[in-house]
């Protein structure tokens, strides 16, 4: 490079960072060694040398956040989400996970097992199923609430394996949901006869009359989950009770099998990619990124044809031949986010049922500030 | 709850129960965004006590007053993300329904 003077270089643009650190700013650079530039700059004065002001500004946010649905399905959604900080991201997902409550069976009354799976394992079992019922439509049951039709859902699980019959597979569409509450009465209320026997529960009317339980009524989001297999002369007889909860306290109460978000890929064609290295270029690449290209005159050139499916196995920068030809990076602010729901709620209304939580979380800090 | 020295308001520890990382993370991404702010971090002083507590020191303002405009913040980041969600939800949902229909056809 000629020497000169320092004086002679043109200036800096003011209002816009220079290409290579707004590369570094918005880009993850996946070297063949290690991973590059993963910081995120959150400080408000971070480039105030250069002249750009790095604060928030809603106004700016407004205008690059976008959303892109990509599949919607009853169970499961991928969306794009860009412009958006990932401590933002993560926040949505940690809530997806752990605070979004949903209804799951908590306690179990066994009348009679006589099955080889043992009490507590059933147990378990039942507390797993996930229960197509809107938890918005219910309350929080604390230690010392009685088990209101507000608060708890009784199923009932009664099957018999007759002698001389074949063994019986009990699968989660034997649960059957009791809308009046429990059917198993407590041993004390026998001395007082006149009255209707008191029950595990004290509902004062039939779930069935609230909200359109009726139209759609409470049951397993999965008929065919299989909870234990009975032998002849094996019997179950028992009762649970569901109740609303969040996956903090144990994972049968979280919403979604999971959530989880990845950044945008981006592969980056430095040099022209041609003939013969671009076949061997497109052979590299185990999920297939690379297309090949005709330019005419026999030539035939790489394209980068499906950046969004790279792994980032960095299996094309491996070897030297390529690595000076070929850029690697993630897109800082752009998530691809997947959501899968276990059946009680269709996943975009668990996003949107996230993204209030958090809402609601600000809130509370403001109103205990003021 | 907020501990800070009775003179000087422009640096302060807030103490939340019942918080972890989710609040906590996003309101460090927002408060060091302000230019009002010198320095803020969070941690957590013990993993199994649901406690997290939110340093803030700035510039002069009252600290209080800046952690409850960057809450403001994050609460129209996510109003707005949420509004433009649902949106993109319901054209993607009357695009799928408008293929169904021509595919009937």
């Amino acid at each position: 490079m000629e020497k000169g003077s320092v004086w002679d270089l043109p200036d800096v643009p003011e209002g816009q960072l220079p290409p290579h650190i707004q590369l570094q700013r918005t880009r993850v650079h996946c070297n063949s060694d290690a991973p590059t530039h993963t910081e995120n700059v959150q400080y408000s004065g971070a480039y105030s040398s250069l002249g750009v002001d790095n604060s928030l500004q809603l106004e700016q946010f407004r205008k690059n956040f976008r959303v892109d649905v990509i599949r919607l399905e009853k169970e499961e959604m991928e969306f794009d989400m860009v412009g958006i900080d990932p401590s933002l991201a993560n926040a949505f997902r940690r809530i997806l996970i752990a605070e979004l409550p949903t209804m799951a069976i908590e306690k179990v009354l066994i009348a009679n097992n006589t099955s080889v799976v043992q009490d507590e394992v059933l147990s378990h079992r039942l507390g797993l199923i996930p229960i197509n019922a809107d938890p918005r439509l219910f309350d929080y049951k604390s230690e010392n609430d009685d088990p209101k039709e507000n608060n708890t859902i009784v199923f009932k699980l009664h099957v018999r394996c007759e002698r001389g019959s074949p063994r019986i597979t009990v699968k989660s569409d034997e649960l059957k949901w009791l809308p009046n509450g429990s059917e198993f009465s407590l041993e004390t209320s026998a001395a007082n006869s006149t009255s209707k026997p008191k029950t595990y529960t004290s509902f004062h009317t039939s779930q069935e009359t609230l909200h359109d339980f009726s139209k759609k009524p409470i049951a397993p989001c999965h008929p065919d989950i299989i909870l234990a297999k009975l032998g002849p002369g094996q019997e179950i007889e028992l009762e649970a009770h569901a109740v609303k909860g969040m996956g903090k306290t144990h994972a049968k109460w979280s919403p979604v099998a999971t959530a989880w978000y990845r950044m945008l890929p981006e592969v980056v064609l430095l040099k022209e990619v041609e003939d013969e290295r671009a076949e061997k270029l497109v052979k590299t690449c185990p999920v297939n990124v690379f297309d090949i290209e005709d330019v005419g005159k026999g030539k035939k050139r790489a394209v980068v044809a499906r950046p969004r499916g790279c792994t980032l196995c960095r299996e094309c920068i491996r070897e030297d031949e390529f690595k000076q030809d070929i850029a690697l990076r993630r897109v800082k602010d752009h998530f691809i986010f997947t959501i899968e729901s276990t059946g009680a709620l269709p996943p975009e209304v668990l996003f949107t049922e996230a993204v209030k939580i958090l809402e609601d979380k600000c809130e509370r800090v403001i109103t205990e500030l003021s | 709850m907020e501990h800070g020295s009775a003179e000087d308001d422009s640096a302060s520890t807030f103490s939340f129960t019942d918080e972890d990382h989710t609040l906590a993370n996003t309101l460090r991404f927002s408060l060091n965004q302000d230019p009002r702010v010198t320095f803020c971090g969070y941690s957590i002083p013990h993993p199994s006590q649901p406690r997290v507590n939110i340093r803030v020191q700035t510039t002069g303002d009252p600290a209080n007053e800046i952690l409850k405009d960057s809450c403001q913040d994050l609460l129209m980041i996510c109003q707005h993300a949420r509004k433009t969600f649902e949106q993109v939800v319901q054209d993607f949902k009357n695009k799928q329904a408008l293929e169904a229909m021509n595919m009937e056809q």
